[in-house]
């Protein structure tokens, strides 16, 4: 969990995260404003299904993956966040199959 | 150090044939190379095919089947054994057509398979486009029919070797990386074996080195015509089960990552990595399965094929040399269970060249 | 169309930014890529926007980073072609004609850049520190609490506590402080004796004043602090239920227990060796960094003419000695393509590197203080060592065991480093455990061969990019 040192700034973007309204500062980046909102489990794991969160902050571990506005797997810690994106927490596999039936 | 049998290669021709041997009381010794050496055996595809194998040649259309047939036995003897699960399916397998030429082809190629003598049935029909999307939903609307075969399977290539390797250093095998065969003297019984980390004895020796057969293959009078031939395969993220079949060049594994292979090029031993190869791997696999579009790619590779002049296997006991084999083949991960459970058998019997006298390499003279 | 352009710089921190301010001073240009929004790098990430917006946190921040905007302010108003948020993830040499096809990806996009001259400035990533409990929501590193710090001003908000050795920790803790957030505690793990062993290099980190001035400053503010700090610290858990909630270790044998909400990691840096290991350029590994970095000359240039790398990309030795480096591969690459005579490069090149001497006084010292571990070769079995694959150092001994002579082959028997970071988190702890499993040194051991791309992109992406 982070808190930001100036609480009291305007948080001029929203952003959603599964349906829930976030606020954000211009320039901070996905991984950071979700931490700061409480949310340290960004994705279950592969293998064992288990919960997962940002471990470098720097783009190299890709433990912060998250599914912004339909592309899924964003390194959350690389992306400045805009207004009015969407996020969504990511399933141990995502499921593309919703698309498969032609 | 002396052992019944020198294994020159630890790939999958190489740990088949070991395993073979080892549980038919033989000892065994495998020099391989070291740790970045190419290894087909570690970039390949995994498919256990059988529809396409033998237009050509029917005892390899047979010896492809038989494979096919021992795989699910064999695999269930390497869990028992290993307690490695090597994910061998057999789904049966559709090769999907992009347009009528390719529709043609494969419709061509069953009617040569059917007309030639003593083929063993593969079960391979022609079906339409639409039977492919009711088969197989996902498939999408350019795909014009497919060929179909029952018999076609995947296994997990990795953990196929892994299993191998584990099996067989317990029942016995000394294995050596980083051992490099220089050289291969003939004595007045058994053969020297030069390596860069000083030499071996056995009374039998076996050529298994993929690629390294060729040069090695002098040494005891083989002529083995094999070169390298490059393909490149592409794997995606992980992803929810998405297939009822296996599609030839599109499968998925058991972890979820989709596979799409695989291309062929010609530029000698070089594993380097080309952009245009994994462009035309996506392009048609997006094609025949457009909802791919969406998963992502993780990582690409290329590796290098051991390619015969006719595609087919060389199995051959040096007449010159007796007791020197190679045992080579373009599909060592469809026919690891005939090696493991049929050929390696034959190793030890006197008639070797008999067994197998259509994989001669003297087949190639004659042209 | 394919772009054609003389430099591509991959890399926006010190070493590629003043790569950079140096070819632009001289009348020449170069396309600078670089995966984050802003320039800065690691160092000095967001320090324009820090400026800017949040002037009143660059007291805590330190004067280090706040000169940053020296070189951030040349940069912007210089270089015309820089690309934000763009990743490279593939690099093509062509045979033919001595070029390079420079792929890269930018807002869901790919494209690619031809090139004559690579700048390769791609910097550090901090070990990864393998223990007991580490993939668990909460366990983070210290690089990653100050990148939150810089970029966004935000702090850990529970019980936070500093594990492990370096500069980077003794950095941290003083921000820390300086903005008046509390540390429940610092758990030093540097062996015993490190401080007596690394007197031997001070006279020549005394030509490094400025750093020792720092670093004994850094010490005595958390000296006079509160901060509970326990040292000689051995066999350091994480646990908890779905996310950190307790800290085990040791102190001479002395079990101790902590609750802790955020745990921030460790032990020095390394080069990241993503693109120089899939360029297949030769790499060697340094004994005290204990890491693999690619082989270059004086001038940063590797066995593939035209493609340099700098900074800490190229062996880790701190911001300024990779602004130098920047600057000497930038003026070398100015003289290739004569927009400089020989003798004005030789002139400027002797200058940095004179500076570049000077600095690198403190590594030493540093590297003797803060050793790299030895121990991850042996941390406990149960230890996830690939957090993608989820394959623990048990798994790796056995592999070993069983015939397996190296990361190639361990990749293909466990998968491990077949993941999605593509073994950037496990590459190193797999040579080490190895190294120790093998009884070989890390250096015959060798490390995992990296494959295109070195991020995953969407198959779409790759369309597009072909039918263009
Ligand atoms: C892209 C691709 C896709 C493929 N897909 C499939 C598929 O779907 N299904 C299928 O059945 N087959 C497939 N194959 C083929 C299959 O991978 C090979 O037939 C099989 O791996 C060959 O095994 P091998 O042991 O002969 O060769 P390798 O795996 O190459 O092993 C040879 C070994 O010999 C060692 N060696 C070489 N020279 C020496 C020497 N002088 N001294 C000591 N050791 C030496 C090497 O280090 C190596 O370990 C594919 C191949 C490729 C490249
Ligand atoms: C997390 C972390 C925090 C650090 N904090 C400090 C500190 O506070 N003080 C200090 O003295 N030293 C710090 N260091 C050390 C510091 O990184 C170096 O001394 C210095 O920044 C090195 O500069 P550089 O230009 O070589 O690389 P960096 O500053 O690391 O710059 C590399 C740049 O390359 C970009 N990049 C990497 N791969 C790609 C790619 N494939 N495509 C496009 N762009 C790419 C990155 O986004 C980054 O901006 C830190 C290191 C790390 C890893
Ligand atoms: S937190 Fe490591 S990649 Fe984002």
């Amino acid at each position: 969990m982070f808190d930001r040192f100036n609480e009291n700034k305007n948080c001029l973007i929203k952003i959603e995260f599964d349906g829930t309204v976030l606020d954000a500062l211009e320039g901070e980046m996905v991984a950071s404003v979700l931490m700061a909102a409480g949310i340290m489990n960004f994705r279950d794991a592969p293998v064992s299904n288990t919960p997962r969160g940002p471990y470098c902050m720097m783009g190299v571990c890709f433990e912060c993956l998250v599914e912004i506005d339909g592309v899924g797997h964003q390194q959350a810690c690389l992306v400045p966040v805009r207004s009015g994106m969407s996020i969504k927490r990511e399933k141990a596999k995502r499921l593309i199959s919703d698309d498969l039936v032609c | 150090m002396t052992s019944d049998f020198i294994v020159i290669g630890g790939g999958l021709v190489g740990a088949a044939v070991s395993y073979g041997l080892l549980k038919l009381g033989a000892t065994v010794t495998i020099l391989d190379e070291g740790d970045t050496a190419f290894r087909a055996s570690r970039g390949n595809f995994g498919l256990v095919w059988v529809q396409s194998k033998g237009d050509g040649m029917h005892e390899y259309a047979t010896w492809s089947r038989e494979s096919s047939d021992l795989w699910p036995n064999f695999a269930e003897l390497l869990v028992e054994e290993t307690g490695i699960n090597v994910g061998h399916h057999r789904p049966g397998g559709l090769e999907l057509c992009l347009d009528e030429a390719e529709y043609m082809d494969f419709e061509n190629s069953i009617n040569r398979m059917h007309n030639q003598p003593n083929v063993a049935e593969n079960g391979r029909r022609m079906i339409s486009g639409d039977e492919v999307r009711r088969m197989e939903p996902s498939v999408g609307p350019e795909v014009v029919g497919a060929s179909y075969c029952p018999y076609d399977g995947i296994v997990n290539p990795l953990y196929t070797l892994r299993a191998l390797h584990q099996k067989c250093i317990e029942s016995g095998l000394i294995y050596r990386p980083d051992h490099e065969v220089k050289k291969i003297i003939p004595q007045i019984r058994g053969f020297k074996i030069i390596t860069n980390e000083g030499y071996f004895l056995s009374d039998k020796v076996i050529l298994a080195a993929g690629n390294g057969n060729k040069a090695l293959g002098e040494f005891v009078g083989l002529d083995i015509p094999t070169g390298p031939e490059r393909g490149h395969i592409v794997v995606t993220e992980r992803t929810s089960p998405l297939f009822n079949y296996v599609l030839g060049a599109i499968r998925q594994t058991d972890e979820g990552t989709v596979m799409l292979g695989a291309t062929k090029e010609n530029v000698g031993f070089d594993s380097g990595f080309n952009f245009e190869m994994a462009a035309k791997i996506i392009d048609k696999a997006v094609r025949k399965i457009p909802a791919l579009k969406k998963l992502r790619m993780i990582r690409s590779w290329s590796a290098l094929r051991i390619m015969s002049p006719d595609g087919f296997p060389i199995y051959e006991e040096s007449s010159n040399f007796p007791g020197a084999f190679v045992i080579t083949c373009h599909s060592g991960v469809t026919l690891a269970a005939a090696h493991a459970l049929k050929l390696a058998p034959e190793l030890l019997g006197n008639d070797f060249n008999g067994k197998f006298n259509a994989f001669s390499p003297k087949r190639f003279d004659v042209r | 169309m394919t772009l054609c352009v003389d430099v591509v710089i991959i890399g926006a921190g010190p070493a590629g930014m003043s790569a950079s301010n140096m070819i632009h001073e001289y009348g020449g240009r170069a396309v600078i890529l670089d995966e984050q929004s802003e320039p800065g790098g690691q160092i000095y990430k967001a320090i324009d926007r820090v400026m800017r917006d949040r002037p009143n946190e660059l007291s805590w921040l330190g004067s280090a980073y706040h000169d940053g905007a020296r070189l951030t302010k040349k940069f912007r108003s210089q270089a015309k072609d820089y690309q934000p948020g763009s990743m490279v993830w593939h690099i093509e040499c062509r045979n033919l004609d001595g070029l390079y096809n420079i792929f890269y990806s930018q807002a869901g996009v790919s494209k690619k850049i031809e090139t004559k001259y690579i700048v390769i400035a791609t910097g550090a990533m901090e070990r990864p520190v393998p223990i007991p409990g580490w993939t668990l929501p909460g366990v983070m590193t210290v690089g990653a609490v100050q990148s939150v710090l810089k970029n966004s001003g935000m702090y850990p908000s529970g019980k936070l506590v500093l594990a492990g050795a370096g500069p980077l920790v003794l950095q941290l803790a003083s921000q820390l402080i300086g903005a008046g957030i509390s540390i429940l505690a610092i758990l030093d793990t540097s062996p015993k004796g490190s401080f007596l062993k690394a007197l031997r290099h001070f006279p020549r980190a005394l030509f490094a004043g400025d750093y020792l001035y720092k670093g004994w400053n850094l010490t005595n503010k958390i000296m006079q602090s509160n901060i509970k700090v326990y040292r000689n610290v051995t066999e350091l858990n994480a646990s908890g239920d779905g996310r950190l909630q307790n800290l085990s270790f040791k102190v001479n044998e002395t079990k101790h227990c902590l609750k802790a909400d955020t745990l921030a990691l460790h032990e020095g840096i390394l080069p990241n060796v993503q693109l120089t290991r899939l360029l297949d350029l030769e790499h060697v590994w340094s004994p005290r960094q204990r890491s693999f970095s690619p082989v270059v000359n004086s001038w940063g240039e590797t066995s593939l003419s035209g493609v340099f790398v700098v900074g800490d990309g190229a062996g880790v030795s701190g911001a300024r000695t990779a602004e130098y480096s920047g600057a000497i591969a930038g003026i070398i690459i100015l003289e290739r393509l004569e927009y400089i005579k020989e003798s004005q490069r030789d002139l400027i090149i002797e200058d940095r590197k004179f500076r570049r001497l000077l600095d690198e006084g403190i590594r030493p010292f540093l590297d003797t203080l803060f050793p790299a571990p030895e121990r991850i070769g042996e941390v406990p079995d149960k230890t996830i060592i690939c957090r993608c694959e989820e394959i623990t150092a048990a798994e790796i001994r056995e592999v070993v065991k069983k015939g397996c002579s190296g990361p190639n082959q361990a990749k293909a028997f466990l998968r491990c480093g077949m993941g999605i970071c593509q073994g950037r988190m496990c590459g190193t702890s797999v040579t080490e455990v190895m190294s120790k499993a093998l009884e070989k040194k890390p250096a015959d051991v060798g490390a995992f061969r990296v494959r295109p791309p070195i991020k995953p992109l969407s198959l779409e992406e790759i369309v597009t990019l072909n039918d263009n």
